[in-house]
This record gives C-alpha cells, sequence and structure tokens, in this order.
C-alpha cells in the first residue's frame, strides 16, 4: 500500500490548526504531509498583529511549537506559495517549480487586504495591513514620517491605527460608513467608540469616503483627497478597507466560487472535487458565508481533519461573537447584536463621560439574544455563554456598573456546564471542570494545556481563571501563598501591614503576623531581606531609617546589602560606582582608573554603561570608597534589590536621528529613583528615537522618545526569559513621564512578590498591562496621589549609602575580615595573573582546610 | 563579656572578642590561633554560636556574611551567602545536603 499525500497551501492561523488537527488523529504518521507557504515564517498569531508594536516580537506571535514540523514529519516549504493545480493529474505547482502530487488537497489560503480602486493607490507609502512583512515596512517608513493615515475604520483599520499611532505618527482615521466598526457595533456603540479614540489623540473622520492619494514630485503619498470635498495631508496611507478571500487558485483550476468570492464548499468543507477541501477565510461555507473569524476558522479546519480522517464532521455556520481590544478600548459585539430578531427588545446602558456603552438584546420573554459593549468589555465572558437563556438576573441589572443599584453576583457559578467558555477551541465550562477535578490541573496554565481553552483570542482567560480557583477551593485544596515558614502572608500583605501599621522592626513584625511557630525566632534568609526592602521602601513614609544598615535593618540584608559591595565566588567584593545615563568625564574616568591600578582591581565595562571593579577584600571596602566618593562618585546600589542603571543613547545632541534629549533624561531618572529598594532589581534605558539604541524595551522600564514626547514601556526584561516591555502611554511631557514611573515604580513595589522582576509581575497580577494602567494611568483605585507621596518620600530623604557610611565610625567597624584582628587581610582572598590583569586564586580554596600563617606570625599593616 | 572558642583537639578557650561586637541576627569572622577561620553568630535572644567560615560548596571563606534564621523546629542556621546552602549553628550539618557538614565549635561567654 502506497502512502497518501496531503498537501495544504497556506500556513496561517487556520493551516496550522488543521495541522494539528492531523496529528491528533495520527494522520501525519499515516501520510505524507506536505505545506506550501507563501510567508518567509510559520504561521503566527495575526489577530494580535498590532501587540507587536505594543511589545511582542515576531517570535512571540508565532503559533508553532518548537519542533512540532520535525515531530510529525511534516515536509515545510516556506515562501513557495502554490501557483497552479492540476486536478486531473492531482499535482500542485510552487512558485520555485517543485510540482507536489497529492490525494487529498487543502486550501488554506486565506484573503488579502481590499485595496480600492482610487488613483494613487499605488504611490510610495502606501500600505496594507496583513502580515508581519507589511508591519515591517510600515515601521521603516514610518521612520520618516510624521502623519498617517488609515483608510477603513472596522476593526482592523483600527488596529492599524493603534500601530501607527504606537510608532509616534500624528494618526488619522478615515471611514465610509457613518460610525467605526459599523458591522460589529450600533450608532450608540460607535459614538462611545468615537469618543474615546479621539480622547487618545487619533482624528476620526465619519462618514467620508478617499477619492485620490495624491503625491509629491517624487512619487510618495503627500494627502489624500476626500469625498466632501476636503483634503488631508498625510506621509503614510494604510489601506485596512475589509478583505476578499483568496480564491484564485481555485477559480483557475476551475473549482467554483461565490459570486462575491469564497471557494464553495459543503458541510464537510468539502469541493465540488472530493479530492479538495477549502477552510478559513478563504471558503464560501455551506450557509452562504465567508467567516473572517479565527474561531470559525479552526472549526472548519477540524471538520476538515475529520473528514480526510473518514470521520463525521459538520461546519454549517458560526457565532460571529467578538471582543477586541482596539486601542485600549474594549470592544465586544456577540449573538444578535443589532437585533435583527422580530419583537426584540434593548436594555441600553450609556455613559460618555466614562466612555461606557451596553446594550444587550432580548426577546419578549426575557432570553439573552446578543449585545454589544464598548468601552467595559469585562461581562463579555459571562454574558456570551448566556446567549439563548434567560440569564438569572434581569437584564437591566447586567449592564449597570458595579456598585450601581443592586449588587450583581453573577460569577461563572452561574453558568451550566455545557456553556461554550472558550469560543475559539469550544471548550465547555464542564471540560474544564473536569481538568482541574479529574487531571489534576492546578493553574490556569496547566488548564489551558490540557483543554486549549483560552489558548486562541484570549477573552476568556479571566473567567478561566475564576473557573479554576473555584473548582480548586470546591475540591478543598488549600494552596499556602505565604512568603515562607515564618510568614503566611504573602509579601504584598506584609507590605500593607508595615504600611498600615507603620511597622519598623523585622521582630515586631514576626512576632505579631509571623506563623505561630516562627514567632520570637530568628527569621529565615527568605523573608528577613524581603522585610528589609519592604521598610526600606516605605522608610520615609513609616518613619524608619532611610539607612538600610541601621538598627535592626542591618540584620536583615543580604551580605551585598551588608557591605554595600557585590560578594563574588572567592569570597571578595565588587565595586560599581554610580555613572547616571552613562555619561562620565574623563576626570572621572581617570579617578576610576586610578583606584583600580592602586588597588589591583579587575576592571570590566558593565552592560549597563558603568565600569565594575573587581576583587576588593572587605576591609578595603572604606578606602577605595573614599576616594570615590572624593571625586564625585555615589553608590551605584549594584548590591542591592533596588534601581540599577537607566542607560542610554546620546540623543537628539549628538544623533542626526535622535528627537528628544534622551541622556538628560536618563541622568534625571538615575538620580530621581536612585537608591530606591524594590522586590527585585530594576533596570532602565532611555532610548532618543524609534531605533531604540538603548534597548529600552528589555528594561523595567523602558522610555522611547518621540516626536511628540516620551513613549513609556513597562515590563521588559533580558536574562533568561526575555520579554519585550509593553506599551504603557504614549506621547508624554517630562512632568507626565516622570509622574507615572513614579505611580508604575510605587505600584509594583507595593504589589510585587518577593524578586519578582516587572515582567513576571506584569504577567500575574490579575488583569495583567490594563489593570495597571487603569491604575496607575486612570488612578482607578484612588491611589496614585499616595504612590506619588511615598516617590516623593524617598526623593526627598535619598542620601548616598556610602558617603553615610564613611561619616560614621561605628558602621565602618564592620568592614574587617577578622572581628579579632582588624588589621589583617583575609589570606583566602588572592589573585593570580589573567590577561594583564588578575582573577581569583581558586586553586587556594580547593583544598580542605587553607594553610595560612598563624595568628601569632601576622603583622598588622 | 567576652566570647570564647574551644579550640578543636585541645582543652583551651580562646577569647575572640566582646560579645557586643557581635549584632544579633548577623555573623563575624575570627581568626583562630592556628590560621583556621570561624563563623561566630549571635540570634536575636543573645546566644552564641561559631562554625567553621569555609563553605564547602564553593571552598570560599565566607559563611559569616551568611544571613541566619531559625527553623520550624526552632534550630538556628546560617544561610551561605553565595549558593544559599543552610548549615545548623550546633553541629554544623548542612540542611539542604545530607553529606555534607562544617566543623562547630563549642562557645561559652566569660
Amino acid at each position: 500500500m502506497t502512502t497518501p499525500t496531503i498537501v495544504l497551501v497556506g500556513h496561517g492561523m487556520v493551516g496550522q490548526r488543521f495541522l494539528e488537527a492531523l496529528a491528533d488523529r495520527g494522520l501525519t504518521s499515516r501520510a505524507r504531509v506536505v505545506v506550501l507557504c507563501e510567508e518567509p515564517r510559520l504561521a503566527y498569531d495575526r489577530v494580535h498583529l498590532s501587540s507587536y508594536f505594543a511589545g511582542t516580537g515576531p517570535e512571540a506571535l508565532s503559533l508553532v511549537e518548537a519542533g512540532f514540523m520535525a515531530e510529525h514529519g511534516i515536509e515545510l516549504h516556506l515562501g513557495d506559495p502554490a501557483v497552479a493545480v492540476d486536478r486531473e493529474a492531482r499535482t500542485v505547482t510552487a512558485r520555485s517549480g517543485l510540482t507536489v502530487g497529492y490525494d487529498t488537497l487543502v486550501l488554506a489560503t486565506g484573503s488579502y487586504p481590499f485595496v480600492p480602486p482610487v488613483p494613487g493607490r499605488d504611490a510610495g507609502g502606501c500600505f496594507v495591513y496583513r502580515t508581519i512583512e507589511d508591519l515591517l515596512a510600515i515601521e521603516e517608513y514610518a521612520m520618516t514620517s510624521r502623519t498617517g493615515a488609515v483608510v477603513g475604520g472596522g476593526l482592523l483599520g483600527l488596529e492599524a491605527a493603534g500601530a501607527l499611532k504606537g510608532l509616534g505618527l500624528d494618526t488619522h482615521v478615515v471611514e465610509f460608513a457613518p460610525r467605526l466598526m459599523p458591522v460589529q457595533v450600533d450608532e450608540g456603540g460607535g459614538e462611545a467608540l468615537r469618543r474615546t479614540v479621539e480622547e487618545m489623540g487619533v482624528t476620526v473622520h465619519t462618514g467620508v469616503g478617499t477619492q485620490e492619494i495624491l503625491t509629491a514630485g517624487d512619487g510618495s503619498v503627500r494627502a489624500m483627497a476626500l469625498s466632501d470635498g476636503s483634503s488631508l495631508e498625510t506621509d503614510l496611507v494604510v489601506f485596512s478597507a475589509g478583505v476578499r478571500p483568496r480564491d484564485q487558485l481555485a477559480r483557475e483550476c476551475g473549482l467554483p466560487v461565490g459570486e462575491r468570492g469564497g471557494i464553495v464548499v459543503d458541510a464537510a468543507c468539502r469541493t465540488e472535487d472530493p479530492h479538495v477541501y477549502a477552510i478559513g477565510e478563504c471558503a464560501l461555507a455551506s450557509d452562504g458565508r465567508v467567516y473572517g473569524l479565527v474561531a470559525p476558522g479552526y472549526e472548519m479546519a477540524e471538520t476538515a481533519a475529520k473528514a480526510i480522517a473518514g470521520q463525521e464532521g459538520s461546519f454549517t455556520g458560526a457565532d460571529t461573537s467578538t471582543k477586541l481590544k482596539l486601542l485600549g478600548v474594549d470592544v465586544a459585539s456577540f449573538g444578535d447584536a443589532h437585533g435583527a430578531t422580530a419583537g426584540c427588545l434593548d436594555v441600553v446602558y450609556s455613559d460618555s463621560r466614562s466612555g461606557v456603552y451596553k446594550k444587550l438584546v432580548v426577546s419578549r420573554d426575557g432570553v439573552l439574544l446578543g449585545g454589544i459593549l464598548v468601552g467595559d468589555a469585562e461581562q463579555y465572558g459571562m454574558l456570551r455563554p448566556l446567549t439563548g437563556s434567560v440569564p438569572p438576573v434581569p437584564a437591566e441589572h447586567l449592564v449597570l456598573p458595579a456598585g450601581a443599584g443592586a449588587p450583581v453576583a453573577l460569577g461563572p457559578s452561574a453558568l451550566p456546564d455545557e456553556a461554550v467558555i472558550c469560543s475559539c477551541h469550544n471548550v465547555t465550562k464542564g471540560t474544564i471542570r473536569g481538568a482541574v477535578t479529574e487531571h489534576g490541573c492546578a493553574t490556569v496554565p496547566e488548564v489551558k494545556k490540557c483543554t486549549r481553552a483560552g489558548t486562541g483570542c484570549g477573552s476568556c482567560v479571566k473567567v478561566l481563571g475564576q473557573l479554576v480557583t473555584a473548582e480548586l477551593e470546591a475540591s478543598g485544596v488549600e494552596v499556602d501563598k505565604g512568603l515562607c515558614g515564618c510568614f503566611a502572608h504573602t509579601r504584598q500583605e506584609l507590605f500593607e501591614i508595615v504600611r498600615a501599621l507603620r511597622i519598623t522592626g523585622f521582630r515586631e513584625l514576626l512576632d505579631r503576623h509571623g506563623r505561630e511557630g516562627a514567632r520570637g525566632g530568628d527569621g529565615c534568609e527568605v523573608c528577613k531581606p524581603a522585610v528589609g526592602s519592604i521598610i526600606a521602601s516605605l522608610a520615609p513614609s513609616i518613619g524608619a531609617s532611610g539607612y538600610v544598615l541601621d538598627g535592626e535593618q542591618a540584620a536583615l540584608q543580604d551580605t551585598n546589602d551588608h557591605f554595600l559591595a557585590n560578594l563574588q565566588r572567592n569570597g571578595s567584593y565588587s565595586i560599581v560606582p554610580r555613572i547616571p545615563g552613562g555619561e562620565i568625564t574623563p576626570e572621572k574616568l581617570i579617578v576610576i582608573g586610578e583606584v583600580a591600578r592602586d588597588f589591583g582591581l579587575y576592571t570590566k565595562i558593565t552592560g549597563g554603561q558603568r565600569i565594575d571593579l573587581f576583587g576588593a577584600r572587605v576591609d578595603q571596602l572604606p578606602v577605595i570608597w573614599a576616594r570615590l566618593v572624593e571625586a564625585g562618585f555615589e553608590s551605584g546600589h549594584a548590591y542591592g534589590k533596588a534601581l540599577r542603571t537607566v542607560k542610554s543613547c546620546v540623543g537628539q545632541t549628538w544623533c542626526r536621528y535622535g528627537v528628544q534629549d534622551s541622556v538628560r533624561m536618563a541622568i534625571d531618572l538615575e538620580l530621581r529613583y536612585r537608591g530606591l529598594r524594590s522586590p527585585h532589581k530594576l533596570k532602565s534605558a532611555v532610548s532618543g528615537c524609534q531605533r531604540e539604541c538603548a534597548e529600552a524595551r528589555s528594561k523595567d522600564f523602558g522610555v522611547i522618545a518621540t516626536v511628540g514626547g516620551w513613549n513609556l514601556y513597562v515590563g521588559g526584561n533580558g536574562g533568561a526569559t526575555p520579554r519585550h516591555a509593553d506599551l504603557l502611554a504614549q506621547d508624554l511631557s517630562d512632568a507626565e513621564l516622570v509622574r507615572l514611573i513614579d505611580r508604575f515604580l510605587m505600584f509594583y513595589i507595593r504589589t510585587a512578590d518577593r524578586l519578582e522582576r516587572t515582567s513576571a509581575w506584569l504577567e500575574r497580577i490579575e488583569g495583567g498591562l490594563g489593570h495597571v494602567r487603569d491604575v496607575v494611568v486612570h488612578d482607578s483605585l484612588g491611589i496614585c496621589e499616595e504612590l506619588e507621596r511615598q516617590m516623593a518620600g524617598h526623593v526627598a530623604g535619598y542620601r548616598d549609602e556610602w558617603a553615610e557610611t564613611l561619616d560614621d565610625p561605628e558602621r565602618l567597624r564592620r568592614f574587617v575580615s577578622f572581628v579579632n584582628a582588624p588589621g589583617v587581610p583575609d589570606p583566602s582572598v588572592r589573585f593570580v595573573p589573567e590577561r594583564d590583569q588578575v582573577k581569583p586564586d581558586l586553586g587556594l580554596l580547593a583544598g580542605p582546610v587553607l594553610a595560612v600563617r598563624t595568628l601569632e606570625g601576622t603583622t598588622t599593616a | 563579656m567576652n566570647v570564647e572558642v574551644l579550640l578543636p583537639g585541645t582543652a583551651d578557650w580562646f577569647a575572640v572578642c566582646d560579645h557586643d561586637a557581635l549584632t544579633p541576627g548577623r555573623g563575624v569572622a575570627a581568626l583562630l590561633p592556628d590560621g583556621r577561620q570561624a563563623a561566630l553568630f549571635t540570634d536575636r535572644h543573645g546566644r552564641a554560636y561559631a562554625i567553621d567560615n569555609r563553605d564547602p560548596f564553593t571552598g570560599a571563606y565566607v559563611l559569616s556574611r551568611g544571613l541566619i534564621g531559625s527553623t520550624a523546629e526552632g534550630r538556628a542556621f546560617v544561610a551561605s551567602p553565595l549558593l544559599k546552602q543552610r548549615f545548623d549553628l550546633e553541629n554544623g550539618r548542612c540542611l539542604d545536603d545530607e553529606a555534607v557538614s562544617v566543623p562547630a565549635f563549642p562557645v561559652r561567654m566569660r
């Protein structure tokens, strides 16, 4: 028996899902599977394309697990699209000339952006918005542009507008219909959306069409002529006026297509030719519709895979409910959103102050038929599964904001087991409960992996979290969230206790709030530095000493903080003086060189634009620092869970591309936040233009200059788990930037776990970036004033720890190698030469006991 | 009041320092007459402990610079400042690796 061949044309989201469906059914081991893909990369998440600009790189958008193709023996040809199908010979030919014979052909060619036939549409500076390549081209062109216009105010158009805004362009949206997102929302919703979008600085033009793209002498875009006779000056145009099915291949081989495009398929997703299937956006489903959403596409992928495997399955139409975040605004539409059902009624809540619009469509007998949510789509995860049933509370209660009128405690527990929670992967509440109770999943990531729920558009993740927690609690699982064996509280809870009760001592905290058995004890290596850090962060506002080594606080600090230097593997320390923004005078450089030479220190330039001096003994630290302080240096806090460095590029002053003075801003920020103790180290950078030479998006808080001010990115990280920072706010003035960073850092310090970097914190906290933005930008918790006050207290109370230490003989007493021989250097700290400098003599440490001079034999030099 | 350490293999008590030189919850290093190094600690109740200063996992003479704590059973320990293994301050046993221990020295105050 020969092995059958399945050829898939197109490797987008639906194509990848089809391959997974084949693998799930064991077809990849029974058949040869060949994939022809036009794009140069594996399937990626097109739904979240604009997140590429908000901090997600192309790799993070990938939908293909590493090794998937190899594991299943799939032959993948990237950058080689199919160009012809010979149905008689059953072969497909690719652009490279490669011809593959097939037993089954699956077309998943997706759609192409529709560009209205206006004159000048091919001018330089005109783009479409569909692929990562499109985005990269827009990004490059935007470098030399100031204004950008998007043609089309639908879902993709607003996504594109968000992307242009993120690139620092003055952004316009031109929509032919009288409102934004005409397909999903009604007039009221469109109005709410428009107001919010305009508040974000995007100019909206509705009810006007694009008549012509006007060009400059060099053939590039100069302006757009609009149907109302006006013109709009712009450097860049993105066409986002809808998509059309890519059915060319099918047309050319004689397969029937719909009048308005789309390859005609039956309920099994099969075309007229029994050997050929079509799935996703290129197909005209058996209900006569072309579905442009990912969830129906996934269903079609499953249906086709089932049919090929000889199983029953059909796709006869799908729910087109959607929930999106466009330009930071939640928009959701589900069921009969426009009230097309005969005799249906509306319940509407509209608050134009906060940009919230909610409409529910109900039947006369109270059945929820559909709805539209703009500005606050929190309830989408609950309302969509309730569609088609009579909700347990009256509809008016469902649209009122929390706290208004009768309280509505409508949690996921109100849903029946058959309610579909994840519509992308068609996962019911019952399946999710089963994952917890029968498959032992105890966390959302585990449930996601087990059921695939929440791995599509992600709109159900919040409800998913609530379900998992409710199920765990119901089965009596109690997770100890305590900081350590001494405290049953989390770091955040301890922070609140210290703040509210103004506790300034570790013993007091342990004896009053520690676990029963730990009270009266010494704490441990986990809680002591954590509490030390909390007290240091809050010092000015709770009346504690700002000096981290005062009194009882001295016993809490890790050795690095204790000696204000970084312990290295042979027991020596390294020293990093602060060099704000990486700017240093020749005189100061010479001092560092002289100190390093005089004390025989190994010197290395750090990644944070500073200089690290290695190999100092404990007893040398004060003498070295006396020299550094005298030359005007201060502690760089490289030893602390504190602000490290604010790196910068050279900026507008010198660089021909720079648009702001990034060095000055970096220095200002570094001096403002120096010494700030936090749950983990904090790194920052400021770039003077979008070229991002300072790598700000790999930092806890990164600032990138725009023509209009500064963009603030948060939650970035390098290291073992790199993460691009997310855009928090755009086009900020100096003062707005500083105020926002004040709030962000204090909110992080307040709510993060011990040793939790901002990147992990942002991923963990409920509501994620959206919640953090609500709190620090929109002040949803009403705490911003307090956060700012705490930061002001820190700034006012800052003193250089090394200068303070040198001024106090009592504090200097600890800097000895031996308590009983203060002048004796530690004989175990020795060095050997390496590349014209020194390195630790580790051979000396290898033996069981060190052979050293006796106490009697030593001199006190 | 002086803190004294019983020198290993002898019956001699060696006076290291005044008790006031110790910070509760922290340690100091002491040089013994034979050139060995001891790490001296005192807990919050003023009780003193001494173990060898050498961290057996790295070879570095740094245990005196670790943070001390107490286990749920109330045993005092120090966590190495390098790789954080914990050592029982009374008997020198490593709490994270049964096969490893450091010498512990009897301590008295005079």
